[in-house]
């Protein structure tokens, strides 16, 4: 079975906020309105943040931020339900329906990526059929977060299926990925040694956001250069 | 044991007698409560966005709480239990009062954990697809656990004293002593096996309290945050828990002695006994602080410490600082000097220990959440009246029912106090003789 993650290259981040945008569009991402997203309750589950380095104040750096989705997740063990918990696929899956609302997958992620319902989700009213059917809406009062698109990857199986032939990792691009206007966000199977994500995945410039911890995650970046 | 004629008519009066001061106090305490009820509905309509938490503060003042009331609840039956197998004496006339206080108030740190979801009507998912490898299931076992045996271990003890009362009244209330008393004659073969198992009680559930706070902590501790993954945190929860306990009961019997005349059954020397207990809970508390924040500091460990920095000298200094004085500056001066550790002296110092736990509390939750790893903005933690105003309503209610309680049963232990004055004085002199230097007589049994 294919192990899916992502490489995410910082020199060629433009800050152009599309994966944002895209990923919003393709999963019914809640619009926040001002004032809530002030007290920091924006849903976004791919965001960029941006920061200036220590030695160089005058340079802005980018770091699009998404679930990990961990090899060794901290935030699955902690679910009292198994709302969230690694799929066969590897991917850290949030089943809605069962999810309890008790945020504690959302205190253990060391990347605080995991986002909160805080009201019924609310669209204007001219995005009300824009809606994407494969996508479940959240209720009002549980945890969610990216998934990789893996609605996505449901879709391209079932194709594959009935094509009679074997999913082809090209078969499956999360949104984000695909929307990138500079090719900086590159998603395939880490586990297929001809893939490019693995290929780049081994760069020397490839690094993982906090290491130490030991989680092992399956979205790995590529270190901007001076 | 036969009941015998009235000597402690004191402690049936509240029962049978209600003042309009009383009623008055009802009123008040449940129009705080139907206000909390009302927000909580509101709160349960529009969604957890009418708190003041938000993303990476996704705790705040109802975890607090939970905290805070599961601490509290260590007053009874932890502090009973100890007392009871450690034969001091002066126990009899303030177990019952501390038992009651356990039992009603872990129904609170519950409740504030429902409070807390986001889908309170999903909370049976919690059973029915319970995964053992969340902390928090290991607490809705122990504190299950916890709440069975303290109801049975104050259940127990009650029983003599409902039979009392069964004796007294007539109406209704006769049919419902009836039924709680279990048949209860007094006959020495029930005394023994109440004995007995009181006995059982006592020594079971001072491992369930222990577990209790210690997996509280462990909701904290199992995670990789900041200054919450620390191997201190069950005993030092455990600490805080017995800490905030104490200053609990000696509040509510400070309270009911004045409120109830029961000065002859809660003396000075009780509340002196219980203060020096508070006293070196109060020291404890101290160390283990120092000991975490200590190390935390020397290791300088770049997440920690900017943990470490908002609690002692950021955002949060105010409560740390609060926190420090409550819980050590204040109860410690005044502990200290028998002078000052009188009925009023304890008192204070036990508000204070009650104020600066649930501070502890609430600088051990938000802090964390509010500086997380990565650069995004800093947390900002503003409860809103909501939060408040559910707090509220948690202590109007505890009060509330705490008062009711008072009103079916005797909060001191009737028969406890009988049989102290029949037998104890003879039976601790044996004792005692069996301590000293010569042959043990067979009196001593």
């Amino acid at each position: 079975m294919p192990r899916w993650g992502m490489v995410i290259d910082l020199d060629r981040c433009t800050g152009c906020q599309a994966c944002v945008i895209a990923c919003k569009q393709e999963n019914n991402v809640p619009v926040i309105p001002p004032g809530e997203a002030e007290k920091r309750r924006t849903i976004a589950w791919i965001n960029i943040i941006q920061f200036r380095e220590e030695n160089s104040p005058a340079r802005v750096r980018f770091l699009p931020i998404l679930c990990q989705h961990c090899d060794r997740p901290p935030c699955t063990p902690v679910c009292p339900t198994g709302a969230t918990y690694k799929n066969k696929e590897g991917l850290v899956a949030q089943v809605y329906p069962r999810c309890i609302g008790c945020r504690y997958c959302a205190n253990a992620c060391p990347y605080t990526i995991k986002f909160f319902n805080w009201y019924a989700p609310h669209w204007p009213e001219q995005m009300q059929p824009m809606l994407n059917p494969d996508v479940s809406v959240r209720p009002k009062g549980v945890v969610e977060k990216c998934t990789f698109c893996h609605h996505r990857l449901m879709k391209a199986k079932e194709k594959a299926e009935t094509e009679k032939r074997e999913l082809s990792p090209e078969d499956y691009t999360p949104a984000c990925a695909q929307t990138c206007p500079t090719g900086a966000i590159i998603f395939g199977d880490l586990d297929d040694p001809y893939s490019e994500v693995a290929r780049l995945s081994k760069d020397a410039r490839a690094f993982t956001l906090m290491e130490d911890l030991g989680t092992k995650p399956k979205v790995i970046y590529l270190r901007a250069g001076a | 044991m036969q009941t015998r004629p009235i000597n402690d008519e004191a402690l049936f009066k509240p029962i049978l007698f209600t003042g309009k001061k009383f009623y008055l106090t009802v009123a008040i305490l449940s129009a705080i409560v139907i206000w909390a009820a009302f927000i909580w509905i509101w709160q349960l309509w529009h969604g957890l966005g009418v708190t003041g938490l938000n993303r990476s503060v996704f705790w705040g003042v109802y975890i607090t709480n939970f905290v805070f009331f599961i601490g509290v609840s260590h007053a009874g039956t932890l502090i009973s239990a100890i007392l009871r197998l450690s034969r001091a004496e002066w126990r009899r006339s303030i177990t019952r009062m501390a038992e009651v206080i356990t039992v009603l108030v872990l129904f609170f740190g519950v409740a504030n954990v429902i409070i807390d979801m986001g889908r309170p009507d999903r909370l049976l998912n919690v059973i029915k697809h319970g995964h053992f490898s969340s902390p928090l299931l290991w607490d809705v076992c122990s504190i299950s656990t916890y709440l069975t045996a303290s109801t049975i271990y104050l259940f127990l003890p009650l029983i003599p004293d409902i039979a009392l009362l069964r004796d007294r009244v007539s109406g209704w209330r006769k049919k419902l002593y009836t039924f709680l008393s279990l048949n209860w004659q007094g006959t020495e073969e029930q005394v023994k096996r109440l004995q007995k198992a009181i006995g059982i009680m006592a020594v079971a559930v001072i491992p369930i309290a222990v577990s209790v706070h210690t997996v509280v902590s462990y909701v904290f501790a199992m995670t990789v945050q900041p200054m919450w993954h620390s191997a201190i945190f069950g005993p030092y929860f455990v600490v805080g828990a017995i800490f905030s306990g104490i200053a609990a009961i000696i509040t509510g019997m400070a309270i009911i002695r004045k409120v109830y005349h029961l000065e002859d059954y809660l003396k000075p020397i009780h509340f002196n006994n219980l203060g020096i207990l508070l006293l070196v809970m109060t020291l404890l508390w101290f160390y283990f602080t120092f000991g975490e924040y200590l190390t935390t500091w020397y290791g300088h460990e770049p997440r920690e410490i900017s943990v470490w920095q908002s609690k002692v000298f950021g955002r949060y200094a105010p409560l740390f600082w609060g926190m420090f004085i409550f819980c050590f500056v204040i109860p410690f001066s005044l502990l200290c000097r028998k002078k000052t550790r009188t009925i009023t002296g304890t008192l204070i110092a036990s508000i204070a220990v009650n104020l600066g736990m649930w501070l502890e509390r609430i600088t051990i939750v938000v802090p964390s959440l509010s500086n997380p790893r990565l650069p995004y903005p800093r947390g900002i933690y503003n409860p809103t009246l909501v939060e408040f105003s559910i707090t509220a309503g948690c202590f109007a209610l505890f009060i509330l029912l705490y008062m009711v309680f008072t009103k079916f049963f005797p909060i001191v232990s009737v028969w406890e106090i009988q049989e102290g004055r029949e037998k104890a004085l003879t039976e601790t002199t044996a004792r005692i003789r069996t301590y000293l230097p010569g042959p043990t007589t067979a009196e001593t049994e």
